[in-house]
């Protein structure tokens, strides 16, 4: 592809990516961090394809980002009508 | 070339992390987003496979990234969430410094014929690896392997400047006279000057530099998509990129100052203005029994959770303490400034363990008009955010940093270890006031001690 097509997605990917971040969620921004790493850790391609060999720590990035991502989100359910077991003991 | 199925798998897989992203606006769908962009991820790496790229060793790549995958897992299991500002940055460094070395092997191979692919290079080579010894070095910080205190190199702003102005004259250098030992040193001034900007920064400016690194980490993997002429990694970048540079903006606005003080360290230089005037000025301090007292025939209450709230590990009991006051029918919300924690949305997320539900955090805007109607505030583990010299004194650090207005309510309560003032180094006068009572100890404890006195009540 040449180069203007490439700086073309660039350019559009910037009014997509300011777009749909601007939406997001003020309590979720540490998830937002997260998940960002998770996804730039798809450089793992570029990674491969250059070396055409292994790279643990990029795949670590990728696996563990989106992992940690889900495992926060999954805290931030939607409220029950006061969800808490009948006499809250200490924790 | 490659082949067109594999560019349209390539499509697919950034509209699915586009989805991943919008799927935060709202916690209802932010679950399933991730997901997508989990199955994206998946899709890119095995269509890589599938594509007959020249591999060396496929089986033993595949161990790699099944080895790579496990680990990843079951870090990201295992960490703890007041432990999330270390992962991020840690992740951080390691995708910005792929992005550079990725850039720097295509040059060795392709050498530098095409000169805009040639700029992308250098820029992927000096962003990444600012990124990677900048995340380490904060990294380093967080987990406490370094003092988390700003380290002052003397004339470090000098050398600082110097080390960037060689930076980009050997970059410039290095796009019109392409050279193998000019690339290797244009990565170790970028090495450095990646840690010199983060040295001076302090524990309270973390957020900001995290979410500016997070950025720098999505340009340079969006410039290395270049380099290689590959879609996917342009878009998925870029999105990265901008998801950095909105947190970053964001962080600087709740810190009142624009973002170049945090990175020549303010906090450091300016300190001295007021600080020990009160040494022993009276204080009004009471017993859990008071406290609990006060909140338990409050109509409204604001709990103000601070970092302090984690590093005690008492998010828990926080919470408990929010449940038997609602079930006592009064109002309690949570306040939480934007910069509470140690990145963007951190406290968001120790609270939402603790099981808070989240309808009840609110941001600093919503909440800041309820002040003037709450009979008590109850300050858990945080200080500057609450204090008013940011409003009156212009020779405070923090001046014009916007803050939670908890002095228009009827009565304060903090629960603190001691009169020492918070980061920043500066007397509160809410302290003094009137209006406040102070209950001294471990937040936990004294948390636990207000349940108990609550439960008896």
């Amino acid at each position: 592809m040449d180069g203007v097509a490439l700086l073309t997605i660039f350019i559009l990917s910037i009014f997509v990516g300011f777009e749909v971040v601007s939406k997001v969620s003020t309590v979720l921004h540490t998830p937002l961090m997260s998940g960002a790493n998770a996804i730039h850790g798809i450089v793992l391609i570029g990674a491969i394809t250059v070396t055409g060999s292994a790279t643990n720590p990029l795949e670590i990035n990728l696996v563990g980002g989106f992992v940690v991502t889900d495992r926060m989100l999954e805290m931030f359910k939607p409220k029950k009508p006061v969800a808490r077991s009948d006499d809250g003991g200490a924790a | 070339m490659t082949p067109t199925w594999v560019q349209l798998a390539n499509l697919l897989a950034a509209v699915l992390f586009i989805f991943a992203l919008k799927g935060l606006s709202s916690p209802k769908s932010a679950r399933n987003g991730n997901l997508l962009g989990a199955a994206g991820a998946v899709l890119a790496t095995a269509v890589l496979f599938a594509s007959g790229i020249p591999l060396s060793n496929i089986l033993l790549i595949l161990a790699a990234v099944l080895i790579g995958s496990a680990i990843g897992w079951i870090s990201a299991r295992k960490v703890q969430m007041t432990q999330m500002p270390q992962l991020v940055a840690l992740f951080n460094g390691v995708g910005g410094g792929a992005a550079a070395l990725v850039a720097v092997i295509e040059y060795l191979e392709v050498g530098g014929e095409n000169k805009i692919s040639l700029a992308a290079t250098v820029f992927t080579v000096v962003i990444g690896s600012v990124s990677f010894s900048g995340s380490i070095i904060t990294f380093l910080k967080l987990q406490e392997l370094m003092t988390s205190r700003p380290v002052i190199i003397p004339a470090g702003k000098w050398v600082t400047m110097l080390v960037a102005a060689l930076t980009v004259v050997g970059a410039v250098w290095l796009v019109i006279s392409p050279q193998v030992w000019l690339l290797v040193a244009l990565l170790v001034l970028s090495l450095i000057f990646g840690m010199l900007f983060v040295l001076p920064v302090g524990g309270a400016d973390v957020p900001i530099v995290i979410s500016l690194l997070n950025a720098f980490t999505g340009l340079s993997v969006a410039a290395s998509g270049y380099v290689l002429n590959n879609v996917l990694l342009i878009i998925a970048g870029t999105l990265v990129g901008a998801s950095g540079t909105l947190l970053t903006k964001e962080m600087a606005k709740a810190m009142g100052r624009p973002i170049t003080s945090t990175l020549f360290g303010a906090f450091s230089g300016t300190t001295a203005g007021n600080t020990s005037t009160g040494g022993d000025r009276p204080v009004r301090s009471g017993g859990p029994n008071d406290v609990a007292i006060m909140l338990g025939f409050a109509n409204k209450v604001i709990l103000v959770p601070g970092y302090g709230l984690a590093v005690a590990q008492a998010q828990g009991t926080l919470r408990e303490l929010a449940d038997l006051l609602t079930e006592r029918g009064v109002e309690v919300d949570y306040a939480i400034h934007p910069v509470a924690g140690r990145m963007p949305g951190h406290m968001n997320v120790l609270l939402a363990e603790a099981s808070v539900p989240y309808e009840q955090l609110k941001e600093m805007d919503d909440i800041n008009p309820e002040f003037a109607s709450t009979d008590v505030v109850l300050v858990v583990g945080a200080n500057d955010v609450v204090n008013p010299a940011a409003r009156t004194d212009k020779s405070a650090p923090i001046y014009g940093m916007p803050i939670l207005n908890v002095d228009q309510a009827q009565q304060v309560v903090f629960l603190k270890r001691s009169m020492r003032p918070g980061f920043a180094g500066i007397e509160n006068e809410i302290l003094y006031d009137q209006k406040t009572m102070l209950l001294f100890g471990d937040a936990k404890d004294s948390l636990n001690k207000v349940v108990s006195a609550l439960k008896n009540l």
